[in-house]
């Protein structure tokens, strides 16, 4: 594209951008803020960042989301990761239908793929004495949402490599087992780690799901500041936003540079 | 015969891609045999836990709700009955309008997604090519962070004592006692904020394929800019501006947490009405078939967006 655009194209991007990342200032700045209630700035403080050591709740409910993070992205790299390389390697029947399945979490809304589960559970429960709603059940309903962003962003990448040069491995001499060790599996790192991050995010910031997975005494971060919006929002929230917002962010930056890196690559 | 090679590569795609696995061809049964245990665990834990449950939601739609809130199998379509107007005098319009809202609300946040991304997706076409990448990062950052502390954030500068209410109160725009939310300008300015990136990136992967040249002759033909965006280079980027409108479409209709945060009691939208009868009402039933109706909402519009992509849908994943 050379064609020449008014500046005022370029006036109305910086707004939308400005506009895009106003809730997240206001939230990173507010966490600084030293004035308890309001919306006025009353000077600069991390005194709201020290006591969130001190806040047992917040730290339970942070201890829970990584755990139920780490557990569900462990999981779901190892199920979408195989998928990923079954599907762009090998025919099955079914596999056209199965795509569009897998595509489903992508675009459901999340409040009917978390009633759906909800359902589930309660019909387990019926006939499992013992299953209670809880970290097991978020985990198992974490790891449904994940797979097919996983398996997604794996399989675009293996479609980005050439198979020739597995072929070139094997007709060197290269077992299988070889091959898959030296040749694919490096070649498919770059989307695992990204798909992986992406899981990972998901799983950190996902309210609706977990809300309606959980069972007493699981609470995770989004359900904390939930809650707390709903009674009345204290500048600890805000400092404990800002940190998960920093996090996120991080991560996905991190993803933006290695596929950009393999993208310069090619 | 322009059919005739097409009709022959079709034939050829129908069969499996048999020919290169480690420079050996492979018989089917080794494919079935190595699909099996690379996608056989994926493929089971999708049946069991999402297939399975949205099955069973689809069967709970049609159970009715005892008096304490248990479900009793016995079929009905009194729940869709009801969603679409059904009261027990007459029609009672409250349900149907639940429906209504919400596609409205989809519909608006697409239109006013699609105005306010457009300029962005023709700025960063526009971009020196390192700085695409980058200005694309940054438009789905905000996608990624936690949507909760978006919306609350959005509280904050919509806060009764917020410098822009004060200021609407000086411009005697809003009056004295007048707050910015909860209230709809505040539930589809989080909409807009929340799904443009969903918007941006399918609208730049269409604006990135313009053809520069014929923008050009339009104008060397005499045309004014705003006829040779209307007349040329909209159906140029038609693809990218319905699977845009289709990606914000569909999860801000069915939203929940924002028009829970933001709208209050009265601006219910469908995510509401299923967490209502989840939650509060206790009738499960009835919450089933509202996302049943969701859940065909989303799939007329995942049709449509398959149909104007040619399939290609890699492209929507931000």
């Amino acid at each position: 594209m050379k064609t020449r655009r008014s500046p005022l194209t370029g006036l109305a991007a910086v707004l939308v951008f400005v506009f895009l990342y106003a809730p997240l200032a206001v939230v990173l700045v507010f966490s600084f803020n030293v004035a308890r209630h309001g919306t006025m700035w009353e000077g600069f403080t991390v005194d709201w960042y020290l006591r969130l050591l001190n806040n047992q709740a917040a730290l339970a409910a942070a201890f829970n989301t990584l755990q139920l993070a780490c557990t569900s992205t462990l999981f779901a790299t190892c199920l979408g990761t195989a998928l990923a390389y079954g599907i762009s390697r090998y025919e099955f029947p079914g596999k056209r239908l199965f795509h569009h399945v897998l595509h489903i979490p992508v675009f459901i809304p999340d409040i009917v793929l978390a009633v759906a589960l909800l359902l589930f559970f309660a019909l387990v429960r019926k006939f499992l004495a013992g299953f209670e709603l809880g970290m097991t059940t978020m985990t198992l309903a974490h790891i449904t949402l994940q797979i097919p962003f996983i398996a997604i962003v794996v399989r675009a990448r293996m479609a980005d490599c050439d198979p020739q040069l597995e072929e070139a491995a094997a007709d060197l001499g290269a077992g299988p087992w070889l091959t898959f060790r030296h040749v694919t599996l490096p070649l498919m790192m770059p989307g695992i780690v990204a798909g992986s991050l992406l899981a990972f995010t998901l799983s950190l910031d996902d309210f609706v799901v977990s809300f309606f997975t959980t069972g007493p005494g699981a609470t995770t971060l989004p359900i904390l500041i939930y809650s707390s919006v709903k009674r009345g929002i204290t500048p600890e929230i805000h400092a404990l936003a800002s940190l998960i917002l920093v996090v996120s962010a991080a991560t996905v930056v991190t993803v933006a540079f290695l596929r950009g890196r393999t993208e310069v690559k090619r | 015969m322009p059919s005739a090679p097409t009709e022959s590569t079709k034939v050829k795609n129908r069969r499996p891609r048999q020919a290169v696995h480690f420079g050996e061809p492979l018989p089917l049964g080794a494919h079935l045999c190595r699909a099996s245990w690379l996608c056989g665990p994926s493929v089971t834990w999708m049946m069991l836990f999402l297939v399975g449950p949205l099955l069973f939601v689809v069967a709970m739609s049609f159970a009715q709700r005892g008096d304490d809130g248990e479900i009793v199998w016995r079929f009905t379509t009194e729940n869709y009955a009801r969603l679409f107007g059904q009261g027990a005098l007459g029609f009672d319009p409250v349900q149907p309008l639940i429906l209504a809202r919400s596609l409205g609300v989809g519909l608006l946040t697409a239109i006013l997604c699609l105005l306010a991304g457009l300029p962005v997706a023709f700025f960063i076409a526009g971009l020196p090519h390192r700085w695409k990448g980058a200005a694309l990062t940054l438009v789905v950052i905000p996608f990624w962070t936690n949507l909760l502390v978006r919306t609350y954030g959005w509280q904050l500068i919509l806060a009764p004592d917020g410098w822009i209410a004060r200021g609407l109160r000086t411009a005697n725009w809003l009056a004295a006692d007048g707050e910015l939310y909860p209230g709809w300008p505040a539930v589809l300015i989080a909409l807009v904020c929340d799904y443009l990136p969903f918007m941006i990136l399918p609208l730049y992967t269409s604006v990135e394929k313009l053809d520069p040249a014929l923008e050009e002759a339009a104008a060397d033909l005499g045309a004014s800019p705003l006829r040779a965006f209307w007349s040329v280079v909209l159906p140029q980027i038609r693809p990218g501006l319905i699977a845009g409108c289709v990606l914000v479409f569909l999860p801000a209709s069915g939203q929940f947490v924002i028009p829970d945060l933001l709208g209050g009691a009265k601006l219910a939208l469908l995510g509401n009405a299923v967490q209502q009868q989840f939650g509060a009402s206790r009738d499960w039933p009835y919450g089933s078939a509202i996302a049943v109706v969701a859940l065909l909402v989303m799939g007329a519009g995942l049709w449509l967006h398959t149909r104007v992509t040619r399939g290609r849908r890699e492209v929507a994943l931000p």
